[in-house]
Parts: C-alpha cells; sequence; structure tokens
C-alpha cells in the first residue's frame, strides 16, 4: 500500500500529494495527517473522485486508508 | 460541528459571517470596511503604540473576537492543535508582505469582497491582481514549493496568542495605555460589546468552514473545487443586499469616503503580493488569524508579521491614501500610492518569488 506521509504540512500540500499518489498507481493509498480540516478535505477528495475513505485516529493524527 | 463539508453548510457559514459584518457596518464601523482583518490588525497595532498613525489607532475588539473565537470552538469540538516549526521566520515575512499589500490596495481580501458588494470598481480591479497573485502561488505549489512540515508543540504555546489578546481587551477596558483616535477611521466603530461578540461568532463559524479568500480561489485553480468559494458568495450576497437596501451602493470609481484610491497599477499589483504570499502561508490574513486561533505558532507568528507589517507602512509611509472631499472647496481629492509604497510593493512580490520558487518539499 502506498503511504503519503502528509503530517505538518500546510494546505493544500496534503491533498496534492494525495492527488498524486491516487494518480500514479491503482492499489489503496494511505494518507497520514495531522489536522482534522486536513482529514476532512482528504476524505472529501477521495469522496468527489468516487473512491472509499476509512479513517483511523491514532493519537491526535489521522489514517486516512482510500480505495 | 462540520460546517466545510458540503456546498449549503458553507454557503450558511459565508450568510452568517457577511450578517456578522453587515450588523459592524450597520452599528458604527467605517463605511465598507465593516471586517476588515488588514485594518483592524493595522488599528490594533496603532492602539499599541506600535505607529503613531492618529487616524487609525483603536484596538479591535473584532480581531480579539476572531481569534479567541477560534481558540473556544477549537478547544470544545477538540480540534485545538498546538503546533509549531514550520519554517516561522519565512512566515513572519510573508505576514509583513500581506500587510503591505494590503495597505497599498487599502484593504485585506475580505475587504475587497466587501467592497466589491458595496459597486466600488476599484475592488473589482483588484480582483484582478488578486487572482494573477494566487494563480502564480499555485504555480511555486505545483513546482514543489513547501515551508517544511510543523511538529506538536507545548499545549501552551499555541494558547498564548489567543492569552496576549485578551490581554490587549484588558488593557482596552480597564486602563488608559492603549491609544483611541479621535478622528478618522480608527475613531469610527461599533460598541466594543458588538464588537466582540460580532468577532467570536465570526470567528467561531470561520473555523468550521475553513473560511480562506485565497484558498477558494487557489481550489478552483488548482483542484477545479468551487466548495470555498460559497462561503466567499455567501459574505458577498449579504453585504450586497446590505448596501443596496441601506443606499450604501455607489457603482463607481474615486467615490470619497470609501477609503480606497484608484490608482488601478497598484490595486492589482497590491493585492498580486496579497494573493500571491497568502497561497505560499497557506491562507489570507483572516485564515492566519483562525489558524493561530487554533493552536498554530507558525500562523501567530505570520499575525505577528501583520502587525509589523502595519507599523512599518505607517511608521515609513507606505500606506495608500484614500480618495477624500475636501469640506472647504467640495472638491474630490484623490487618493494615492506614496511612492516609498511602491518601491515596498515591487520588492515584497520579488520576496514572494525568492521564497515561492527557493523553498522546495523535501522528499
Amino acid at each position: 500500500m502506498k503511504i503519503v506521509d502528509a503530517r505538518g504540512l500546510s494546505c493544500p500540500e496534503p491533498l496534492m500529494l494525495t492527488a498524486e499518489a491516487l494518480k500514479s498507481g491503482e492499489g489503496p493509498v494511505k494518507v497520514l495527517v495531522s489536522e482534522p480540516h486536513q482529514r476532512t478535505n482528504v476524505e472529501k477528495y477521495a469522496k468527489d473522485h468516487g473512491k472509499k475513505a476509512v479513517t483511523r485516529e491514532t493519537g491526535s493524527e489521522f489514517e486516512i486508508v482510500i480505495q | 460541528m462540520n460546517l466545510s463539508d458540503s456546498k449549503a453548510k458553507l454557503t450558511f457559514a459565508g450568510i452568517v459571517c457577511g450578517l456578522v459584518a453587515a450588523c459592524l457596518a450597520y452599528f458604527g464601523n467605517p463605511a465598507n470596511m465593516a471586517f476588515c482583518i488588514a485594518c483592524f490588525v493595522r488599528d490594533t497595532a496603532g492602539a499599541l503604540g506600535m505607529h503613531s498613525a492618529a487616524a487609525v489607532q483603536y484596538a479591535r475588539p473584532e480581531i480579539i473576537g476572531l481569534i479567541c473565537g477560534s481558540f473556544l470552538i477549537a478547544v470544545v469540538t477538540k480540534e485545538y492543535r498546538s503546533t509549531a516549526g514550520s519554517s516561522p521566520m519565512i512566515r513572519f515575512i510573508l505576514g509583513i508582505v500581506i500587510m503591505v499589500g494590503s495597505l497599498v490596495f487599502l484593504g485585506c481580501p475580505l475587504r475587497m469582497v466587501i467592497r466589491m458588494s458595496a459597486g466600488d470598481l476599484n475592488a473589482w480591479v483588484a480582483l484582478v491582481g488578486f487572482i494573477l497573485g494566487v494563480c502564480t502561488g499555485v504555480l511555486a505549489l505545483k513546482n514543489g514549493f513547501s515551508l517544511g512540515r510543523s511538529h506538536e508543540a507545548n499545549a501552551g504555546s499555541g494558547a498564548v496568542l489567543p492569552a496576549l489578546m485578551a490581554g490587549i481587551l484588558i488593557l482596552a477596558v480597564a486602563t488608559p495605555l492603549l491609544k483611541f483616535s479621535e478622528s478618522g477611521p480608527g475613531s469610527m466603530h461599533a460598541p466594543l460589546m458588538i464588537s466582540l461578540i460580532g468577532g467570536l461568532i465570526f470567528g467561531a463559524f470561520a473555523q468550521k468552514s475553513r473560511m480562506c479568500f485565497a484558498g477558494s480561489i487557489r481550489d478552483i485553480v488548482l483542484m477545479k473545487n468551487f466548495d470555498l468559494i460559497c462561503v466567499i458568495g455567501g459574505v458577498f450576497v449579504v453585504m450586497l443586499v446590505y448596501n443596496v437596501a441601506m443606499g450604501k451602493f455607489v457603482l463607481g470609481f474615486n467615490t470619497p469616503g470609501v477609503i480606497a484610491h484608484s490608482e488601478f497599477l497598484w490595486n492589482i499589483l497590491g493585492m498580486y503580493a496579497v494573493g500571491f504570499a497568502a497561497v505560499l502561508a497557506g491562507g489570507c490574513p483572516l485564515r492566519q488569524l483562525i489558524l493561530a486561533g487554533q493552536g498554530s505558532s507558525d500562523a501567530a507568528v505570520t499575525v505577528l508579521g501583520l502587525f509589523v507589517g502595519a507599523a512599518l507602512c505607517h511608521n515609513f509611509g507606505l500606506a495608500a491614501s484614500g480618495t477624500a472631499l475636501n469640506a472647504e472647496t467640495q472638491e474630490i481629492v484623490a487618493g494615492a500610492v506614496p511612492a516609498a509604497g511602491k518601491i515596498a510593493c515591487v520588492i515584497c512580490i520579488l520576496v514572494c518569488f525568492v521564497i515561492g520558487f527557493t523553498n522546495k518539499r523535501k522528499q
């Protein structure tokens, strides 16, 4: 599974990296973010592009698997 | 509570913030300023004695309310994260650039939209510059621009700016230490409690909706995403209705009393600098205040840059003057950008290019 570590990056970098990862491969992508608004943005991006996103909270951070 | 996951909710947040701005204008804030981040930070810097422009000194409760409103809603909804460490001094410079550009144009992106809703065609001209600035920032992002990662900091670090803002409010209410304008824009304001409550509401809704003027255009250009522009649309429509209903809608250039000028090139370049710097900093001036409220020390440093930028603008004569009516002769005196302001604006744009194309994301 491809992992995108976008923790601590400013907007819109997490989305840009997520979009890049989704374009470059067919498999699922795991996105790591540290801010709640970035979690929402990534989840929404996945939904808007017909993908399923499952999020798990890990401490104060988020792990979103998109497939 | 999430106001950012649908266009309807985002539009609702924009309408609420527009209503707050309209109320503040109704209760006494300067014409077409209503709720301007750059102007109000500049006024607050003046109140603290950071500059001595007597007409623009007033500790604006709106700014205090915005930051504290964002802080409180972030704590309550468990979105408060104390973070720091993403190139703070570059962000400080970007804060200065944003303020210089704003005071060359005479308003932040929020005031640009408010001026647009009042028929001020100079603001529509400036919008061209703002969009071009955002597009240049997007180009830098596509080229790999990044200010690096922020990291978790001690919980108290993120609360420092909200605490300082609360301290300014206490100083303003309980001591004679702060300066207050006796005439000019700084003397025009809504009652303190209305301004403070308005700021708190605006701050809470802006935090939950992720309202960002630069981000809304950036998302359209970068990802064809029209979500954030809905918030801006809400603010624009409410202020348009208010201005028409109150007879304050005047279509034209060179309108006396709206604190604006008609130097097209500098309206464009001023907002170009703001749009470019805001994309590099990860958000417009309003968004910086909101991020600072929810715990980002990096955004707080950008806010400090806004304060220092305001002081530089007035101490070094960089800020533009607004078109005004001479009370004795009844002649219109055109507002203008001073030579020092033009030079500073060009330097700011060059600085943005250097920052935008030399800071790359580490692989």
